[in-house]
Order: C-alpha cells, then structure tokens, then sequence
C-alpha cells in the first residue's frame, strides 16, 4: 500500500510515528500550519515556527526518507488579533519560494467571528496575489456549518480564485456536498471522536464519490491517529474496495490536487 | 455491499455503540441538578433515526448545527462543544 498524509502537525509528533508512517507506506506529509494549543503573542513567534516548518520538519521527515512539504497561515484560532494576523500575513511572502511550500493554510474560520472572516479575506487575497493553492479549515461540532457556508462565500467572492485550486477540509455528511458543488476538493478527517471515523468517511465515498475527495489523519498534539489513513484504506478492502480503487483515493487524489504546486514533486519510484 | 455483508460487518459494532448511549442517558437520569441544551439537542437529533431515508447522519449533524448565517461579532473562547445553544 502507498499513501499520502496530506495533513499532518508533524510537530507535535515523535519520530515514532514518522517510522510507523513510512513503514504503512506514507510516501509524503504534508504540514498546515496551525494553532500550538496556546497563543502566540508576537510575530517574532510565527516567524520561528514558519522556520521549523519549512526547514526543520523537512529534515527531521528526511531522516526516514519521508518528502514533508508545509502550508503557512495564522490558523484561524489565533485570528481574533487581527493587528498580530496583518503582522504575521506579512512576513508569509517571505516564505513563499522555500522549496517545500505549497500554498496558504489551513486558513479559515474557527468561532465564525467577524475579525476571523477579515483575517481569512486577507489569507485569500494573500493567495491570488501570489497565486498559491488555499488549505481551508473549517469549524469544529456545532460551528461546521455555518463556518463552512461564510467560507465558500468568501471565496466566491475573490474573482480571482480558482474553486478547483481550494481544498476545504474536515467536512462531513452536511457539508460535503456544499463544497463540492462549487467546485472544491474535499477533505475528510479522520478522528477517534469528532469529526469523520473511518466507516463514516467511507459512506460518504461511496455516496458521493471519489472524484475529488481526499483523507487525512490530521494528527496533532490532541486525540489523533496518526496511522488513520492505512486503517481506513483497511476499512475500505473490508468493504470490498479493489485494491486500485483505495490507491485513487489515498495516493493519486492527494498527488492530482497537490500537483497543481509545481513544488509538490515525488521520487519518480513512488510516482 | 448487500445489507447481509452490511449487517455482518458493522451490526456488533453498532449494538455496542446503541448500549453506550443508552447507558450514558441512564447515567444523566441518575445525576444530579439541571441538565443543559446539550440533552435536548440530543433527545432531538435521536428522532432523525427512525427516519426512512438514508440520511440520518446529516440529519443529526444538521440538529446539532448552528443554522444561522450572522457572523459573531467577537469569538468568545476557542472551543465548541457539539451543540448550538440556540440564538439566546
């Protein structure tokens, strides 16, 4: 089997899982940045932590010979400073042409606040001015949907982006069809508690398809699994997914949005 | 998937998680004091299984959401707690 981890907080993880995530057949991660569990309260603070993403994490990863690519934003749990985020989304650029950068995110909405919807327009008009793909999170339990629907409209509103260049992640049964019908890819979460189980993620497969729909772990320093990706590709198999259907969704669904990243390249053995 | 295989495949699996929540509603029965809007939101979204289309997880997600489309005007706190208290 081979995977890709298109979202991962690596940070927070031992080398242990980086073993056990190559050894299941992970061929890249991928990092959004996120919120630390604590906020930070300078920009000197995110500017050290765009450093470990996009220069230290890479080299831990490649010590298993693991490709570890990032994405740069202030995650939307920080956003309510909206002074601090104008900081932060200015040192970003900075950034941008660092070889394993793939775009911004995970931006979003978290309490669905106005400072957030101004901080999220900022990441996006960030985006089309340097033309980057956009990693989108959207709220947790009772806040989804109504942070996915401000979202979409956000977006829609930007002329300038492409729906196909957005990947709007952690939906679920009541928003994946919003996404998908204005042109985004998916990505379902697969968490013990909240968000997707595995069974759960493989319903919403069958119901809608595959097209354009990925999975991640989005392991972190909370409740995760890192190895959430292999076990459900093993939920699939029981389900009586062929063997190259399960590939489509967890290897060449990851590759075909990626892609569109010059950046995003893989060893052409695994390739 | 037949609903045979489907039944052989998940039936135990969802027994145990209907007898957890059976028990974690025997549990808040014992308790003690008020309960909050989280008991109802759930009382509530327990009617979208007897439904007769195969949409009750949306339906359950949809009971739990907050419907509304104003933005806040100020994030109070960083969490959720997997129910909307309502507009008050």
């Amino acid at each position: 089997m081979r995977y890709i981890e298109p979202h991962g907080h690596m940070v927070s993880r031992t080398t242990d899982d980086y073993q056990d995530m190559v050894t299941a057949g992970c061929a890249a991660v991928c990092e959004p940045a996120f919120w630390a569990g604590f906020d930070r309260s300078t920009v000197h603070g995110f500017h050290d932590y765009f450093c470990q993403l996009t220069d230290f994490e890479p080299k831990r990863a490649a010590r298993y010979g693991l490709p570890h690519f990032s994405w740069l934003c202030i995650n939307p749990k920080e956003s309510e400073d909206v002074k601090l985020a104008e900081e932060v989304i200015g040192i970003i650029p900075g950034f941008l042409q660092r070889s394993n950068v793939l775009g911004i995110g995970e931006i979003g909405l978290n309490k669905n606040s106005r400072n957030e919807m101004k901080v999220l327009e900022m990441h996006v008009d960030l985006a089309a001015r340097h033309e980057q793909l956009i990693l989108v999170h959207t709220p947790h339990l009772e806040d989804k949907l109504k942070g996915t629907r401000l979202i979409l409209d956000v977006i829609r509103s930007d002329s300038r982006i492409q729906p196909e260049r957005v990947l709007i992640d952690h939906v679920e049964e009541h928003t994946v069809r919003l996404v998908l019908d204005r042109g985004h890819w998916g990505g379902m979460t697969l968490y013990p508690v909240s968000k997707c189980s595995p069974a759960r993620a493989v319903d919403i497969l069958d119901v809608c398809g595959g097209d354009r729909l990925w999975m991640n772990s989005a392991c972190d320093w909370g409740e995760s699994v890192p190895l959430a990706i292999p076990r459900t590709a093993l939920e699939m198999r029981r389900r009586g997914w062929t063997a190259e259907a399960v590939d489509r969704v967890i290897y060449q669904n990851p590759i075909r949005f990626l892609s569109q990243c010059p950046k995003f390249k893989l060893a052409a053995e695994s390739a | 998937m037949t609903r045979q295989q489907v039944l052989d495949l998940y039936f135990m699996d969802a027994r145990c998680k209907l007898i957890d929540l059976a028990a974690f509603l025997d549990r808040v029965d014992r308790g003690t004091g008020e309960a909050d809007f989280r008991l109802s939101a759930l009382q509530d979204s327990l009617k979208a299984l007897s439904g007769a289309e195969p949409l009750r997880a949306k339906t359950v997600l949809l009971t739990l959401s907050d419907p509304t489309l104003e933005p806040a005007a100020k994030a109070l706190g960083k969490g959720a707690v997997g129910a909307w208290p309502g507009a008050n």
